[in-house]
Parts: C-alpha cells; sequence; structure tokens
C-alpha cells in the first residue's frame, strides 16, 4: 500500500491539473464560472443581481421542462456530445491499481477527498473559490493520509471523515473489539457498519455473534446489515444463536412475499406451520395456509365456471392471496347456499376461520345487498320465536344496516322497513332524513307530537303526493293532542 | 385572519435559496467531471428534490443526453457513458453492479460514475467490491443535505431516515443530521444555544459537536438564537392524528411532494391534472395554509368577493384608466383568480371526500381517545372500522393511537383487534404489528412484573458494563408512552365541554380543532420558556430521559430571535402551523429542519413489510 503512493499520488496530481485547470478567458467554462460567482456570493455581503438568473426554479407549477417530466418522456430530443469543450479525465489507470480491499478504498478515499470533491462541510471552511478549483487544494493532511499505525479511535475518526484508513493492522480479537466499540462511541451507523464488515469477513461467525451479543447497538446494525444484504440463511442461524425463536419465525414466514406462484407459496407457508411463533401467531399463520389452500381449490373452480351468476358477474379478479374477509364476500357472491361441506361455502369459511356473527352478518349483507336480493337480505335478520313469529334481529344496529343497504341502492320500500327497526327514536328521526323516508318521518313527528317540525317537513314534500297528503290528513286531525 | 399577519418585530428569516443553489453548483460540478455525452439514471425520489434546484436545461447544458429512473430492471441505454445519481442503498448499487458486469461479460466498454447523496456508504464500497467492479466506476458524493422547501421548512428529503433509525436501529444517517446542522452553521452563522430530547437527537447534537470542533472556526454573527433537536418518538400521537389545518388536511388527502402536489381533475374541473407548487409565493395558499379547515371556506369566499369587486372597477374607466389597470393590476388579479379557483376546487374536493368516509365520527373517536373518555365506545367504533374493511391505514393508525394513549392494550382487546385486522387485511400484517410493537406503538399491556424479571435475567447474563446499554434497549422495546400522564401534566387535552373558537385560535390546540396541544410542540415551548429542562424533570423521566442542553459556542444575541427546530424521524405541516403561532405569540420565528415532512399514513406505511 504504502508503495503505491508516489505513483499514485503523481497520477493525481497529474490528474488534476489535465481535469480542473480552466482558463478564465476561455467561454466554454462559463458554467463554471457561474458557479464560483454563486459560491462567492454566499460569503459577499452584497449580492451582486445576478441572483435572479440563477434562481431558475420553476415556481409556476407547469411541470414541462421539469426534470421528473423528462424522465416520463424517457428523454427523447438532445444532441449527442460535442465533447471538446470539456476536460478530460483519464480514467483508465485507476483499472490497473488493484490490491487488496481495505487498502485500496483508503486509496481511493484520499484520492477522491483530495483530488476530487471534497465533502460539502469541509468546503464551506473555506472561504473561496478553492473547492471549485481543486488544483488549488492542498490536501488536508496528506502525511497522515496513509499512515497505518493509527490507534482504534484516530482509525474510526478518519474513517467517519472518509479520509485513508485501514484495518488489516487490527488482527487480535480485543483489538477488533476495541474497533467496534470506538466506532460505537462515535455514534456512525455507517462506520460501525463498516468495521462489521471487516469483522464478519475477518472472524468466525460463532465468536463474531458471541461477541454481538452483549453489544446491542452494533447488534442492531449487523442485523440490518445482513437483512440489506438479503443474507436470509446466515440471519435466520443468528437470531436462532440469539435466542430470538419469533423473530427467527417471522423473519422466515416473511419469505413468503417474494414467492410468486401460488402453490410454492402455500406449500413453504405449510413449512411455517411448525416455526417457533408465539401461540397467537401459530393460529394465524396455518389459517394463512389454510385460506392460501382453499383459494387455490376455489380459484381452479370457478376460473371457467360459467354458473348463472359468474354470467350476469363476471369475475374482475382472482380470489388468490386476499384476506379472509374478501374470501368470504366473494363465497358470499357466488357460492351463496352451498352446504357447509364444500370449501367455497360461506358456511364453511365462516366455520374454518372462526368468523364472529358480527362480521358475518355484515359481509354477508353486503354481498346479497350488492346482488339486490332484498329476500336473502331479509332472511339474514329473520329469526322465528316459539310462537312462530318470524321477528327481525340483528347483531349490528340497523342504522349500519341502512347505511349499507343504502350504500347498495336499496329501493326505499326496503330502506323503509329497516329504518323503522332502529329503536333509538331519535337515530330512527336522523337516519329516515337522510334518505328521505318520508312516511317514517311523517309517523315519528306524529308520534312525537311535534306540530312544528311535521308542517316544516311538509316544505321538502311535493306537493299532492301521497306523503303529502298523509301529513295533511294528520296535522288536521283533531284528536292528535300536539305538543306545540 | 389574525394568522398570518406577521407580529411587526418578528425577525426576518435568512435566505435559504442559497442552499439550493450552492447542491445546484456541486451537481454541476461533478457532472463535469465525467465529460462528454452521458446518460443520467436517477432514484425516484430524488427526482423531486432534484427538480426544486435544477432543470432539464441545466443537464442539458452539462451533455446529460437522456434521463432514465432508476428501476431496477434491464437498461436500455445506448450511451458509453452511464451516471448513477442515487441515494447510497445496497440494492440499487447491486443493481449497477450487474449491470457493469453484464456489459463485460457482453464486450461491452462504458465509463460509469456513481454520484451518492448525500453521502457514500461503506456499505456500497463493498458491494462494488464483492461484485469485482470496483474500480470500474468512479464514485462521488453530492453532499446534498438540504432542500428548502419554503421560507421556513428545510428537509433532508430522507424519508427512511425514520425506518432506518427506530425501527432497525441503525444510526446511518446520525453523522448526515449533524453535518446537515454544521452546513447551516457555516453558511449562517452560528447558534448560542442548543437544546433537544431523544436519543438520536443526542447523537446528532454530538456528531454536530465533532464536526464543529475538527472543522475551522468561523467567527460569524449568530444567525439562529437557538436549535432544539427532537426524536420523532417521543412523540408519537401528533403525527398519528387526523390534520385538519388546510395544508395538514392537502397532505393527508393529495399527498405534498417536495411542496408540490397534484391536483385531479376532481379539483380543477377539467380533464387534466396540474401539478402546484404550495408555498408562501402562493399568496392565497399562504393565507390559508395554517388555518383550520373549518374557517377556510369563509375565507375563500371572502376572497372571491373581493376579486370580484376588484375585476368589477373596470366599469366605467376611461381609456388611459383601463391601460394602467391592464398594466398594473389585471395580471395580479388573473393570477390570483386562478390561484382561488384551485383552492376552492381543491377545498371542495377535499370536503366531498371526508363526508363519504364519516369524518366527523373517526375525528370523534380520536379526541375521545386523547381525552381518554368513552374508551369502550372507541374500541367498539374501531372495531367496526375494521370489519367494514375500510381504509387499512386509518384502522392501524386508529389502533396506535388507543395503544398510545391508554399505554397499552387490554391482553383480550390486543389479541381479538388484531385477528380482525388480519382477517380484514391480511395476514401477512402479523409483520406490521411485529414491527409496531418494537416501536411501542402497538403493544399488550405488560405488568410491571413481567418486565423487572425480564431485566434481572438479561443483566444476569452480561457483564457491568453493556448492562446500561442493554437496559436502553430494554426500555425502548418496553417503551410506555405515558401520555395520559403527560397530557394531565402538560395540560395538553383541554377541559372538555369548554368553547373553542376556532376563529381566534388561543393556543396551539387549534391545529387539532381545540382538542389537543401537540406533545412535540408543547415541549419547544415549555423548554424556551425556561430556558432549559428545569422544572420538567417528571416530564422528561415520563419520556425516557435522554434531555440534553448546552451553549453552541456561539455568542448569544437576544436581537436574534430565530430559532431552528430539527426533527429527526419527520414532523408533519400541522407542527409546523402550530409552530408558526407560537412564533407569532412569542414574536419569534420557527424554522424547521426535518428529515423528511411526514403525515400519519407515511409514518405507518413505512412500517409495513411489502418486501422480503
Amino acid at each position: 500500500m504504502t508503495r503505491a503512493k508516489p505513483e499514485d499520488d503523481e497520477y493525481w496530481t497529474r490528474s488534476k491539473l489535465k481535469a480542473f485547470t480552466f482558463d478564465d478567458e476561455d467561454d466554454k467554462f462559463s458554467q463554471l464560472k457561474e458557479s464560483k460567482r454563486a459560491v462567492n456570493s454566499i460569503f459577499d455581503e452584497d449580492d451582486d443581481d445576478d441572483e435572479d438568473d440563477v434562481e431558475r426554479v420553476n415556481w409556476s407549477g407547469e411541470p414541462v421542462g421539469s426534470i421528473s417530466w423528462s424522465v416520463k418522456e424517457t428523454a427523447s430530443s438532445g444532441h449527442s456530445g460535442s465533447e471538446q469543450g470539456f476536460p478530460k479525465i483519464d480514467t483508465t489507470p485507476s483499472l490497473s491499481k488493484r490490491g487488496s480491499g481495505y487498502s485500496l478504498s483508503s486509496l481511493f478515499k484520499a484520492k477522491s477527498k483530495s483530488g476530487g470533491f471534497q465533502s460539502f462541510s469541509e468546503s464551506f471552511s473555506d472561504t473561496s473559490i478553492r473547492t471549485y478549483a481543486p488544483e488549488l487544494r492542498k490536501p488536508k493532511s496528506d502525511a497522515k493520509d496513509f499512515v497505518s499505525d493509527l490507534n482504534p479511535e484516530e482509525t474510526v475518526r478518519r474513517m467517519r471523515k472518509g479520509r485513508g484508513y485501514s484495518l488489516e493492522k487490527f488482527r487480535s480479537l480485543q483489538d477488533k473489539l476495541l474497533l467496534l466499540d470506538e466506532a460505537v462511541a462515535l455514534y456512525d451507523g455507517n462506520v460501525i457498519t463498516a468495521v462489521l464488515i471487516y469483522l464478519k469477513k475477518s472472524l468466525n461467525k460463532e465468536i463474531l455473534w458471541r461477541e454481538l451479543m452483549p453489544r446491542d447497538v452494533a447488534l442492531r446494525h449487523y442485523l440490518h446489515y445482513l437483512k440489506e444484504m438479503g443474507e436470509q440463511k446466515l440471519l435466520l442461524e443468528l437470531l436462532r444463536a440469539l435466542g430470538r425463536t419469533e423473530d427467527m419465525a417471522l423473519m422466515q414466514y416473511k419469505e413468503h412475499l417474494n414467492i410468486k406462484d401460488e402453490g410454492k407459496r402455500k406449500d413453504f407457508l405449510k413449512s411455517c406451520i411448525s416455526l417457533p411463533f408465539s401461540q397467537d401467531d401459530a393460529t394465524h399463520v396455518q389459517d394463512h395456509y389454510t385460506l392460501l389452500e382453499r383459494q387455490i381449490i376455489i380459484e381452479a373452480s370457478d376460473k371457467n365456471a360459467d354458473g348463472e351468476i359468474f354470467k350476469r358477474f363476471p369475475r374482475k379478479a382472482s380470489i388468490l392471496n386476499m384476506p379472509i374477509i374478501t374470501t368470504l364476500y366473494y363465497s358470499c357472491f357466488y357460492h351463496y347456499g352451498e352446504p357447509e361441506g364444500t370449501y367455497s361455502s360461506p358456511a364453511n369459511i365462516r366455520k374454518t376461520f372462526r368468523i364472529s356473527e358480527k362480521q358475518y352478518i355484515l359481509t354477508a349483507l353486503g354481498a346479497r345487498a350488492k346482488l339486490k336480493l332484498w329476500f336473502d337480505v331479509d332472511s339474514l335478520f329473520n329469526t322465528k320465536n316459539w310462537l312462530g313469529y318470524t321477528k327481525k334481529k340483528s347483531p349490528i344496529g340497523f342504522h349500519r344496516v341502512v347505511d349499507i343497504l343504502q350504500k347498495n341502492n336499496a329501493p326505499i320500500s326496503v330502506l323503509q322497513e329497516y329504518v323503522n327497526l332502529i329503536d333509538d327514536t331519535e337515530l330512527k328521526l336522523s337516519t329516515a332524513l337522510k334518505y328521505k323516508c318520508h312516511d317514517i318521518v311523517i309517523n315519528t313527528y306524529r308520534d312525537m307530537k311535534d306540530r312544528q317540525q311535521l308542517a316544516a317537513y311538509g316544505g321538502k314534500l311535493e306537493r299532492d303526493s301521497p306523503e303529502y297528503r298523509k301529513m295533511q290528513a294528520i296535522l288536521n286531525n283533531g284528536q292528535i293532542k300536539w305538543k306545540n | 385572519m389574525a394568522q398570518t399577519e406577521r407580529r411587526r418585530d418578528a425577525p426576518e428569516l435568512p435566505d435559504f435559496s442559497l442552499l439550493k443553489r450552492v447542491a445546484r453548483d456541486q451537481l454541476i460540478f461533478l457532472l463535469e467531471q465525467l465529460p462528454g455525452s452521458k446518460d443520467l439514471f436517477i432514484d425516484a425520489d430524488l427526482m423531486s428534490p432534484l427538480d426544486r434546484i435544477a432543470n432539464v436545461t441545466i443537464l442539458k447544458q452539462h451533455e446529460v443526453d437522456k434521463l432514465y429512473k432508476v428501476e431496477l430492471k434491464q437498461v436500455v441505454s445506448t450511451s458509453d457513458q452511464l451516471c448513477f445519481l442515487i441515494r447510497p442503498r445496497i440494492q440499487t448499487v447491486k443493481w449497477i453492479s450487474d449491470l457493469v458486469n453484464s456489459d463485460k461479460a457482453a464486450g461491452r466498454f462504458r465509463r460509469y460514475k456513481i454520484i451518492f447523496t448525500p453521502q457514500k456508504f461503506y456499505a456500497c464500497d463493498n458491494i462494488l467490491e464483492e461484485q469485482g467492479v470496483y474500480g470500474d466506476i468512479t464514485t462521488d458524493e453530492w453532499n446534498f443535505y438540504i432542500l428548502p422547501l419554503d421560507d421556513d421548512i428545510l428537509s433532508l428529503e430522507l424519508p427512511e431516515f425514520f425506518r432506518d433509525n427506530f425501527l432497525e436501529g441503525d444510526q446511518r444517517w446520525v453523522t448526515t443530521g449533524g453535518s446537515a446542522l454544521y452546513l447551516l452553521q457555516n453558511m449562517y452563522g452560528s447558534f448560542s444555544k442548543v437544546y433537544g430530547i431523544g436519543r438520536c437527537a443526542k447523537m446528532v447534537y454530538e456528531s454536530w459537536r465533532e464536526q464543529m470542533e475538527d472543522g475551522e472556526k468561523r467567527i460569524k454573527q449568530p444567525e439562529f438564537a437557538k436549535v432544539f433537536l427532537i426524536d420523532r418518538d417521543v412523540d408519537f400521537v401528533t403525527p398519528l392524528c387526523s390534520q385538519v389545518v388546510y395544508e395538514g388536511l392537502v397532505d393527508d388527502i393529495f399527498r405534498i411532494k417536495c411542496s408540490s402536489v397534484e391536483f385531479g381533475p376532481d379539483v380543477t374541473s377539467s380533464d387534466k391534472s396540474i401539478k402546484v407548487m404550495l408555498n408562501s409565493q402562493d399568496k392565497v395558499f399562504n393565507e390559508i395554509r395554517n388555518e383550520h379547515f373549518s374557517n377556510v371556506f369563509g375565507f375563500l369566499s371572502q376572497k372571491a368577493k373581493n376579486l370580484q369587486t376588484a375585476y368589477d372597477k373596470r366599469r366605467g374607466m376611461d381609456i388611459q384608466q383601463m391601460k394602467t389597470f391592464v398594466a398594473d393590476e389585471l395580471k395580479g388579479l388573473k393570477q390570483e383568480h386562478r390561484l382561488l379557483s384551485l383552492h376552492i376546487g381543491a377545498s371542495e374536493s377535499m370536503m366531498k371526500k371526508k363526508t363519504k368516509q364519516d369524518f366527523q365520527e373517526l375525528l370523534k373517536t380520536e379526541h375521545s381517545l386523547l381525552e381518554g373518555f368513552e374508551i369502550r365506545a372507541c374500541i367498539a367504533y374501531i372495531q367496526e372500522h375494521i370489519s367494514r374493511q375500510v381504509s387499512m391505514i386509518d384502522s392501524l393508525r386508529l389502533l396506535c393511537l388507543l395503544s398510545l394513549t391508554e399505554n397499552g392494550l387490554l391482553s383480550k382487546d390486543y389479541r381479538s383487534l388484531k385477528s380482525q385486522f388480519l382477517q380484514s387485511y391480511g395476514i401477512h400484517h402479523l409483520l406490521t404489528f411485529a414491527n409496531l410493537r418494537q416501536l411501542g406503538l402497538l403493544v399488550e399491556q405488560q405488568s410491571g412484573e413481567t418486565l423487572t424479571v425480564m431485566e434481572s435475567k438479561v443483566g444476569k447474563l452480561v457483564n457491568d458494563k453493556t448492562v446500561g446499554k442493554l437496559t436502553d434497549a430494554f426500555s425502548s422495546l418496553a417503551k410506555k408512552s405515558n401520555f395520559r400522564a403527560l397530557s394531565r401534566k402538560l395540560a395538553l387535552v383541554p377541559k372538555s365541554g369548554e368553547e373553542y373558537d376556532l376563529r381566534v385560535p388561543r393556543d396551539m390546540a387549534y391545529i387539532f380543532s381545540g382538542a389537543y396541544i401537540p406533545l412535540s410542540c408543547k415541549l419547544i415551548e415549555q423548554v424556551l420558556e425556561r430556558d432549559g429542562w428545569t422544572g420538567l424533570e417528571e416530564v422528561t423521566r415520563m419520556l425516557n430521559g435522554q434531555e440534553f442542553a448546552g451553549s453552541a459556542g456561539g455568542h448569544s444575541s437576544d436581537a436574534q430571535r430565530i430559532i431552528l427546530v430539527m426533527f429527526l424521524g419527520g414532523c408533519t405541516y400541522s407542527e409546523i402551523s402550530a409552530l408558526r403561532f407560537l412564533g407569532k405569540e412569542r414574536g419569534c420565528r420557527f424554522i424547521v429542519v426535518t428529515t423528511a415532512i411526514t403525515n400519519s399514513a407515511r409514518l405507518l406505511e413505512a412500517l409495513l413489510e411489502n418486501r422480503a
């Protein structure tokens, strides 16, 4: 590494000169000059008036000419390079400079920092244009850039600043851990991960894991790094070693999201059932498997189904991978009334996935109302008492039932029936008002003996309509004792 | 509109457009490092920020031929120079490496350059090395730390900060946060005082301090009096509430992206969508952005009347007057007309959408939760919300609010709500629940005992030195929100039944219809008032400590009443409105620096597992 230094430096010096010497007279560099001016002006108390034409941001909101717009059009016009205007950087030498990983990266770091572009923060410590004319810049600490016998603290500090460093000398376990602890003490996740990458390469995994166990911050960085790298196997192994079996189970279960083929997905979910989930989650994963299994069966038979219902309402999408409730809705829509023995029947789905009565009624109501089969809707709520009279009962409030019916464009007669079932008078009245169930409104006002409201409501009715006449008849009825 | 009038003695804000110019110049410089014609690939989420500082003409001037969005798919470019402008993400770097390798295999020679922004990570270099393309690709950093979104909003445009830092525990952006502050300090002058709360805030402060010590000292008059750093996880309640202030509502419904929003045909009442910049340059918007939505209609119709009067002036004008009118006023009036009809359209469309989803009832439930009132009814409402399969994010949001305000759910509620949720929205949300639990957003109540046992067990396993770190980790796992106690202590929820005139807001609670003062903003107010954390010991204890205060080395000058508030993990438009209100009350100005603008949907979506 140290041997490579002189020629390297030379290369960069050369390339620097080639690349960035700009002649003030040369018009071709007017763009850079503009940059210079802008940067200079930051530190000038009195800005000159070029600000307006520098600030060309488009406030008008017309996206034409904007970058996102242009990308959408995937760029059409545009002249291909008249290259002569720009200085060339000879990049070939960098290809030949190959060496071991970390030393190379340190060389590279050092180069790009001193010769290429400086970090923003640093550049502002310099009061001048030097940033944009790198040939004027002296690397801050050239001499030190390749020193390899740095202590852990100095090493991580240099890493944070993007200066040259070398980790190869940290060979004993103790040194490695010191390095890691220093990185953690610096709070810089980028450096922590860099050190972890080095440790991962240079330590047996069991040793590394043992040391990570009491180091929570480093451990979390390591886990995240493995996740990002897609090293699923190693990740699972590590979680198991850490005794975090539930996390491991979830992590493995997550894989199913990547499996496109439903058959393979189903098999994978089956293999997940035995993973060490918490008790509740185990049930859910079992459900997930069962659900997909059923969906595959239903899909296979419905895909080419030509029954009446499928003709009238062709399926818009496959049922695969839909939630349980959506599956139930589907089944209430296409397979209503099938015996409980068939997988596709609502009864079977309801039972298999332990769906509450409330949820079931809500879903079935939605599906049957969508089909405008009001008879089915009625029978959802009908119960017979011991004398054989039918009565309507619902685990969800009847005002909700009305909402759902109304959203499915139920006729007024159906709506009225359910509005009438609302127990609470005020709620009944407001629902009736909302959905213009005139008859109920009129009756309720009558029952409330509220003459004024009733008379006022007349304004909303069409003259000579049956409702209007009914209202008139009630208002003229001398037997009612109005409260106002 | 008392809101929009600034107090006369409120200080002027520094000119942040300089940040854009500097970023653009740096980008130009970097593009020129790869001379000649080249195709440029841009990360999708960098396109909007880039649009704010440069445009296609500028890129073309620097020999960018074609522009592509990074899609991690096969590349069709025929150029022999490819430049990639990306966030430092492993996936993207892998994709580029594959591209280079397939070019090599096909015997194709191209030059490649990756420009990482705002910085490069070692893990990215490592990929290049492992894939055998290190040296075939030149890399650079574009230190584009801060995008000014408005006069008083600076954004790091790093939405992933939230998940990386709080969920994954990855501190990769800590130094970025420090560098952003360091940049502001160098360009605009130093600060006199620093306060903060939160683990990440503390680290960012440390990082900034160290960069300051390493850097050259510049003596400059301070332009900001104080800085306040706050972690998003100090206050999760506020960003999870429905926004009802105009700007926040627009963000919730239409999603503002880099202060630009796309209004669809329902707003424009034509068949086209248009993109609009929403910032202080839009005179109409500027007057309504901080207003409670209920005031906006009245304001807009008044404005429309005024406009009509101004147009009507034309009647009875002679030629000369007409000429001046057309020259001086007409353009302005037309512009105003355009903006006005746009915002009226937006308001109408939002009204419609909100009525359709029974917004009133939703708000009522949120307010009950904040107040701790009729919790069973709230749970019933949430249950029904879930069983109707309406908006998954809203269901999740309500569940989190319930958990945060109640210090966790009772076991039986947790189980049944979770089961229902999985039935309605998909069983794979098991993973979502695991993430929410990890963050402390949605948890099952645990008896104090279980916790102590767990801690002491772990304590025995490891040596003393690390016990502290571990208990830190555990306390974050078992984090209690203590919302009720905090709310009482800081009087966040006004007594119910009191009338609250939203036209004349009396405190920051107006941003939530008078129902709740945002905890984050209340903390800022209290600390600034007390010039530190003294007297707030009980509050900080309930927030898991991690508060700090210090002098930032700048000279204190009381004339400077500009306060910088940095949100680590994102802040909402409602919080910005609240701070603007506070500033107006106190005769100071707040500048918000945030890692990204967030809202409930963005925050929760960041915790879903769509990809494995």
